[in-house]
């Protein structure tokens, strides 16, 4: 498999922020690749470094085998990017917004004509074509982005949280829509997301980003697969002791977050009443047991010892503090 | 060219399906020129036009309609920005100049388009061109001016973060390039010490040109008009194009 992208200790500093912080990776072609974490850990800012709208504070990438430093045109020519924010013009209707697209990237009137229909079919928008942007839905609109974004044949395209805000059938629809793509046109599809259910759904592989570094990256099963076994959360007053009784051989792993305890076991159910035996042995009150199979969700709280909700709220509030401390000095 | 064509494509559908805009920015020149017209014509001695006001004042409201809707197509760089669309533009393979060129010529067309719009009622209420070939001359002068005032409004808009600051632009900037210009008061009326400042207003030759071609009356020599009017394109187009380099 050749590298559809290559990216080198790619880093970018806002002030004394590091939004992106020396990662390197390779994506390879017609891969689904997702670059998942929590808000402002650092995606949109990888993506948009990629796409050349910003350029790295230090380290190279190679897209399509060009680089971004030396011919961004070349680079913006081999893809497409659909932003995290509508980039709609909704006064125009679906038509005129892929002509306009069209034009700009100098793809022939014929070809252009052909290739708008083609798309707008694909993404079932062909019967509203002629009707204005600013009537369509949420999940209409990203429909529309998408198929412009394909219009130019792109060999990679860029999806930045491409679900955000839209319903769950809608999404399901996306999802849909995404892993044909990349199925049928052996496009490369590189996404940023911080839901983990679509990563897990539609990548091959996952990089976890959190505080700009890249902290995991393999294919959503094997990190699932990497926490070992099944899930078993005790949700107990008296966590340390329900950790300190279960130091048994067959519990692969123990963590611990507030009240609950969180045990890695291979075939979690022929042990549930060996759990409960043990834990009554040593007198722990046990108030819930609950067991599941891993998800990238379980990956990420074990990796950062957060949730990715909890790592989100962070953050936000980070960025706050970062961006009042930066008004403040540009004030004094 | 075929980038510009496109973005100037765009502008021409927007300016077509926004009705109620065009409606709307004809209004205040068109009722400027009724009111004050009709109300000061016999108030107002004009040397040189009979002492017609109202004529007077035709190519005053022409040139503020094309210079104002130059300014606010201009500064539609700024609502692209909010609405995610100026994204799409930027991140395509084409230069700066580009796009910058295509949104001047968009906003050009759509401002001489308006200034016809108050034109046409004008003829109809009073407006005698003594030399048909004054409609050119005056063509020339909407051309210029529409030109220039939208790259000055894409200068204006690549400073600018948001909206917020427009208004603010709106009553220290282009009101004043508005008043100074001689549109609405013969600028030989002014007190002396007020004189040279409608000298450096560029809108003040854009509108003694338009008068001339109109009126065959102007107090400042065509020429020279003609001269300053060009040299104004230049210079914002060039502002413009620097500036709209770094927008980000």
């Amino acid at each position: 498999m050749t590298a559809a992208l290559h990216i080198q200790k790619l880093t970018r500093c806002f002030n004394d922020l590091v939004a992106v912080d020396n990662i390197s990776f390779d994506i390879g072609q017609g891969e689904i690749f997702g670059l998942l974490g929590p808000n402002g850990a650092g995606k949109t800012t990888t993506l948009s470094m990629l796409a050349t709208m910003l350029t790295p504070t230090s380290g190279s990438a190679i897209v399509n085998g060009i680089d971004i430093g030396k011919d961004p045109d070349g680079v913006r020519r081999s893809i497409g990017i659909v932003f995290q924010d509508q980039s709609l013009d909704e006064e125009l209707t679906a038509y005129e917004n892929m002509d306009f697209h069209g034009r700009l990237y100098r793809i022939p009137t014929d070809t252009r004509k052909q290739r708008i229909e083609e798309l707008l079919k694909l993404v079932e928008l062909f019967d509203r074509r002629n009707d204005i942007v600013k009537t369509f839905s949420g999940g209409m609109r990203r429909r529309l982005e998408i198929a412009r974004g394909l219009l130019h044949h792109p060999r990679v395209l860029f999806l930045d949280e491409p679900t955000l805000g839209l319903d769950p059938q809608t999404r399901n629809h996306l999802w849909t829509y995404i892993a044909t793509l990349a199925k049928d046109k052996g496009i490369t599809i590189i996404l940023t997301t911080h839901y983990m259910d679509e990563a897990d759904r539609l990548c091959n592989r996952v990089a976890i980003i959190d505080h700009g570094k890249i902290i995991a990256n393999d294919t959503p099963k094997n990190l699932r697969d990497g926490l070992g076994g099944d899930l078993v959360t005790i949700k107990s007053p008296d966590p340390a002791g329900v950790a300190s009784a279960l130091n048994e051989p067959w519990v692969i792993r123990t963590e611990t977050h507030n009240d609950e305890v969180i045990i890695s076991v291979k075939n979690a159910d022929q042990y549930v009443s060996a759990i409960v035996t043990i834990l009554n042995e040593h007198r722990v009150p046990i108030t819930s047991i609950a067991i599941s199979k891993p998800t990238l969700e379980d990956v990420f709280l074990s990796l950062t010892g957060k949730t990715i909700r909890e790592q989100d709220a962070d953050s936000t509030e980070n960025m706050r503090m970062h961006m009042r401390m930066h008004q403040k000095m540009m004030r004094h | 060219m075929d980038i510009v064509y496109a973005i100037w494509l765009r502008s021409m559908k927007r300016f077509v399906r926004s009705k109620s805009r065009i409606v709307g920015s004809i209004m205040m020149p068109f009722f400027l020129l009724l009111f004050l017209g009709f109300g000061l014509n016999n108030v107002v001695q004009i040397p040189g036009l009979g002492g017609n006001y109202l004529v007077f004042l035709i190519p005053g409201m022409v040139a503020m309609s094309v210079m104002f809707t130059g300014v606010g197509s201009g500064v539609q760089i700024l609502w692209d920005k909010q609405f995610g669309f100026l994204k799409e533009t930027l991140v395509a393979p084409v230069s700066r100049l580009e796009i910058m060129l295509g949104q001047t010529a968009g906003g050009a067309t759509t401002a001489v388009l308006q200034g016809f719009f108050i034109m046409i009622p004008a003829l109809i209420i009073g407006l005698k061109v003594p030399d048909p070939a004054g409609f050119l001359v005056a063509l020339l002068f909407m051309v210029l001016i529409g030109i220039g005032f939208t790259a000055f409004g894409i200068a204006l808009a690549s400073r600018m973060e948001d909206m917020t600051g427009f208004q603010l632009i709106m009553n220290f900037v282009i009101f004043p390039i508005f008043g100074l210009s001689g549109a609405l008061f013969p600028i030989s009326s002014l007190p002396s010490w007020i004189a040279p400042l409608t000298l450096i207003d560029p809108l003040t030759y854009g509108v003694e040109g338009m008068r001339y071609g109109l009126t065959g009356v102007s107090q400042i020599n065509p020429q020279a008009c003609l001269a300053v009017s060009g040299g104004f394109c230049i210079a914002t187009a060039v502002a413009g194009a620097y500036l709209f380099r770094k927008i980000q």
